[in-house]
């Protein structure tokens, strides 16, 4: 069984329907990535999940149906680090990730130190107010405040978006890394469809609001319109 | 209308105008600048203090006074325009709260000028030209007559340039500023456009008393002239008469809603004139109207047009 | 602008009493802060909620309980009371304008103001504060022991809300929940629960306040009014949004009109206040976001 599923799930911004349906299942452990042009729903996809958007549809996670507010998908083990990183650029560095640890009753000093290994740049930095560090380190300590929530299932939103290729290449390789150490089962949304690739094991394409191809990394790679559209 | 009903109604259909004309003078800052002032009523005191003052230590005739309170009300506002320029939101809203505070102690403090506490008795109204018709009649029509002429006033205004300008800053200070409005001066214009009105109210509220002192224009003056706007709905205009009469009646006829309240609640023993109980209806029924209505009486009225007109 | 006689060991009580008065000054301003920080606006009721609650406790006086004995009472009373009319009044015009969350506070201290007067009636009442009216010597200068009392209290209340906020879990969240809703409640914060709490805190912190002047002036239902008004004040001028500006302007400005009160003839008892404005329109006019508060970038 899955560890996330989505049956026909719709969403709309007011009168504008962003998701006509979307269907995708990712296993427990797994890497999966979000394809697609721009609005075709990858964001929408993320937020449905988490709560941040209403939707209607059905989302099962572990077994349970999820619940529809972002407060309680938190809770249940799913971190969200949604588009323009969503840090709380007043606080410190170690108070964002003090709140990634907010649901969690003990072990926020350990978690922490977890964090400081993928990204010893944040343990520099912890007394620094969030709003000032750079555009990479930002996205670190989206992904460390994410890591303190210890999620069974991390939600992540182009953490590529602006960065300088060999930051994008260390956030990448910490995303691999927490998947294959930590086990955590990760969705990641990408405009850059050759990175996401080669990260992930499986793959979604959204076009228009619904899901219009899926399946494992390699196949994708050698689909002749993926290959046409997002990897030219 | 004043044919129908009695002399002490007309007298209170006649305040109602006073209201109106106020919330009206706001909507032109609130509803259409976008500024905040919770210090109108101190406005009013400036233009009840100057027809008490030019006809009792003057001699000027009552009616004349009436533009010159706006007049010289309207130059305050002007002048508490300026720095308001500075002050966004909230501060603004602060600061005018505290001119509405502060002014009655002003007024008590210069007392030579103001008469202090016991303040000054004016003449009562009474109708020119050998006009035979009651004081309280006289006022209503000299109060809607006004009134009719400043909402035309107010209405061109907010249509034409000034308006436009007006809501521009209201929609976006910085988007209006870089297409040309010049912030400062339409800001304060609508300062001094709507402490004009507040003026020109202040006087009829004078003559309609015909006696001022510091507690004709208490703090709670400025408070029910928001509430009379916020009720009336924003920019709502006309319908600002709403707003002008629910003040006026919650104010003065809260006796009427207790033994409403305690006929339609057996278990209630509501005694209208116990201290206090006047006040809890009123803020039982502000806070309910908020909750219910939030975009106001004239937001409703206009929701019901808007749905009759727009049958497809 | 006549200078009153002076001499150092008055001007040393003045000092003292304008501290105290600011004190009372900073609680409320500290709640007035604690709401604007979260809800972006000005709780216009706070004042009456406050005496509200210094009646409970004289009510809880007059049944035979002790002033410290029904203080931690009164506090929670207060907090719980306040989370309430979060959840209640203010919840449901969350999403309205400025101005109609403003109105509705109105309406609450009308309301409140009211009650008072119902149950309690209007005329003034004696409040038995927990500090002696005794003066002591403190190097020549004769300090009452109740002025010390009060200054020490607020100093303790404004500390603890300060440790809580910096170092517990719920105060970061109260931060973080007014900071950027949206982000807190994807770390999983009940933002709406944040929101009722700290309208609580503001309570707790305004009936403190209260039970600190009832004793120096008399208990009555307008008791807290003006010193609302200077709460404002003190406020805007450390910057709506910055508690640590509350609290230094309402040091200050406790400081700065007894001292003008009682030096300047001009000014005297009845220009305090216009006195008080005049200081903060000045301010503003040069730091339009008050001494500590930051200004928000605005975008089109």
């Amino acid at each position: 069984m899955p560890l996330l599923e989505l049956v026909d799930v719709e969403a709309s911004y007011g009168p504008v329907k962003a998701l006509h349906g979307v269907s995708l299942a990712v296993e427990e452990g797994e890497l999966a990535a979000v394809l697609g042009a721009n609005g075709a729903g990858k964001t929408t996809t993320l937020r449905a999940i988490s709560g941040v958007v209403r939707r209607s549809g059905s989302i099962v996670f572990a077994g349970k149906k999820l619940p529809r507010r972002p407060e309680s998908t938190a809770r249940l083990g799913i971190a969200h680090v949604p588009e323009g990183r969503g840090t709380f650029s007043e606080l410190s560095v170690w108070d964002n990730l003090r709140l990634g640890g907010y649901t969690r009753r003990s072990g926020t000093k350990e978690d922490a130190r977890r964090v400081f290994e993928f990204f010893p740049q944040l343990e520099e930095r912890r007394l620094q107010q969030a709003g000032t560090l750079s555009g990479g380190e930002q996205q670190m300590l989206a992904l460390g405040r994410a890591l303190m929530q210890r999620p069974r299932l991390l939600l992540l939103d182009e953490p590529s978006l602006g960065l300088a290729p060999l930051v994008v290449e260390e956030i990448f390789g910490a995303l691999e890394r927490m998947n294959e150490q930590d086990g955590t089962t990760i969705v990641v949304v990408e405009q850059n469809a050759r990175l996401a690739l080669r990260a992930a094991r499986r793959a979604y394409v959204l076009e228009v609001g619904r899901v219009v191809l899926g399946g494992p990394s390699e196949e994708l790679r050698a689909n002749e319109s993926v290959r046409k559209s997002y990897l030219g | 209308m004043p044919r129908l009903v009695g002399d002490f109604e007309v007298r209170e259909l006649a305040l109602v105008g006073v209201y109106f004309i106020a919330i009206l003078g706001l909507d032109v800052l609130t509803g259409f600048s976008g500024q905040v002032s919770l210090g109108h009523g101190a406005f009013m005191a400036i233009g009840g203090y100057t027809t008490a003052i030019l006809t009792v230590d003057h001699g000027v005739r009552d009616l004349w006074t009436i533009p010159l309170a706006g007049v010289i009300a309207g130059i305050a506002g002007l002048l508490v325009g300026l720095p308001a320029l500075r002050l966004s939101g909230l501060y603004l809203a602060l600061v005018t709260f505290g001119i509405a505070v502060s002014f009655p102690q002003l007024l008590k403090k210069f007392q030579g000028f103001t008469g202090g506490t016991t303040g000054k008795i004016l003449n009562l109204l009474k109708a020119p030209f050998g006009l035979h018709t009651t004081p309280n009649r006289w006022l209503y029509y000299l109060t809607w007559g006004i009134a009719l002429v400043l909402l035309a006033t107010a209405w061109l205004l907010t249509r034409g340039r000034i308006g436009r300008a007006l809501r521009a800053i209201r929609d976006s200070e910085i988007a209006a500023a870089s297409s040309g409005v010049s912030l400062a001066a339409y800001k304060t214009l609508a300062f001094g456009i709507s402490a004009f009105y507040a003026g020109v109210a202040g006087s009829l509220l004078a003559l309609a008393t015909a006696y001022v002192n510091p507690d004709t224009f208490p703090i709670l003056l400025s408070v029910y002239l928001v509430v009379g706007l916020v009720v009336g709905g924003l920019g709502s205009q006309i319908w600002l008469v709403a707003g002008a009469a629910f003040v006026y009646y919650l104010q003065n006829h809260a006796d009427a809603v207790a033994r409403g309240a305690n006929g339609a609640l057996p278990f209630l023993h509501l005694s209208p004139t116990r201290p206090g109980v006047p006040s809890v209806i009123f803020g039982v029924v502000l806070i309910g109207v908020m909750l219910l209505l939030p975009s106001g009486a004239g937001g409703l009225v206009r929701r019901a047009l808007g749905l009759l007109t727009r049958r497809e | 602008m006549i200078l009153v006689a002076f001499t150092w060991s008055e001007l040393a009580q003045q000092v003292v009493t304008g501290l105290r008065n600011g004190g009372i000054y900073a609680s409320l301003a500290l709640a007035l802060v604690l709401i604007y920080r979260s809800t972006r606006v000005i709780n216009f009721a706070q004042g009456e909620l406050a005496t509200f609650t210094t009646f409970v406790a004289w009510s809880l006086m007059n049944h035979g309980l002790g002033f410290w004995a029904a203080f931690p009472l009164v506090l929670a009373i207060a907090f719980l009371g306040g989370a309430a009319i979060e959840r209640v009044v203010i919840r449901p015009v969350e999403n309205a304008s400025a101005l109609t969350i403003v109105i509705v506070t109105l309406g609450l201290a009308l309301l409140l103001n009211g009650l008072m007067n119902v149950i309690w009636g209007g005329g003034e009442k004696q409040f038995r504060g927990p500090f002696s009216t005794r003066t002591i010597q403190l190097g020549g200068v004769a300090i009452s022991i109740q002025d010390i009392g009060v200054v020490a209290v607020s100093v303790a209340i404004v500390v603890l809300l300060g440790l809580f906020f910096r170092f517990t879990k719920l105060g970061l969240a109260l931060r973080a929940a007014a900071l950027n809703p949206a982000s807190s409640r994807l770390v999983g914060v009940r933002v709406g629960w944040m929101l009722a709490l700290g309208w609580g805190l503001a309570a707790v912190l305004g009936a403190v306040a209260g039970m600190m002047i009832a004793p120096i002036v008399f208990l009555d239902p307008n008791m807290m009014q003006t010193v609302l008004l200077y709460a404002f004040v003190a406020a805007a001028l450390g910057g709506l949004d910055s508690p640590v500006g509350a609290v230094v302007g309402g040091l200050a400005l406790g400081l700065l009109i007894t001292l003008l009160g009682r030096y300047v003839g001009f000014v005297g008892e009845t220009l305090k206040l216009p006195a008080a404005l005049l200081v903060i329109l000045l301010l503003l006019l040069v730091r339009p976001a008050g001494l500590f508060g930051r200004l928000a970038v605005r975008r089109v």
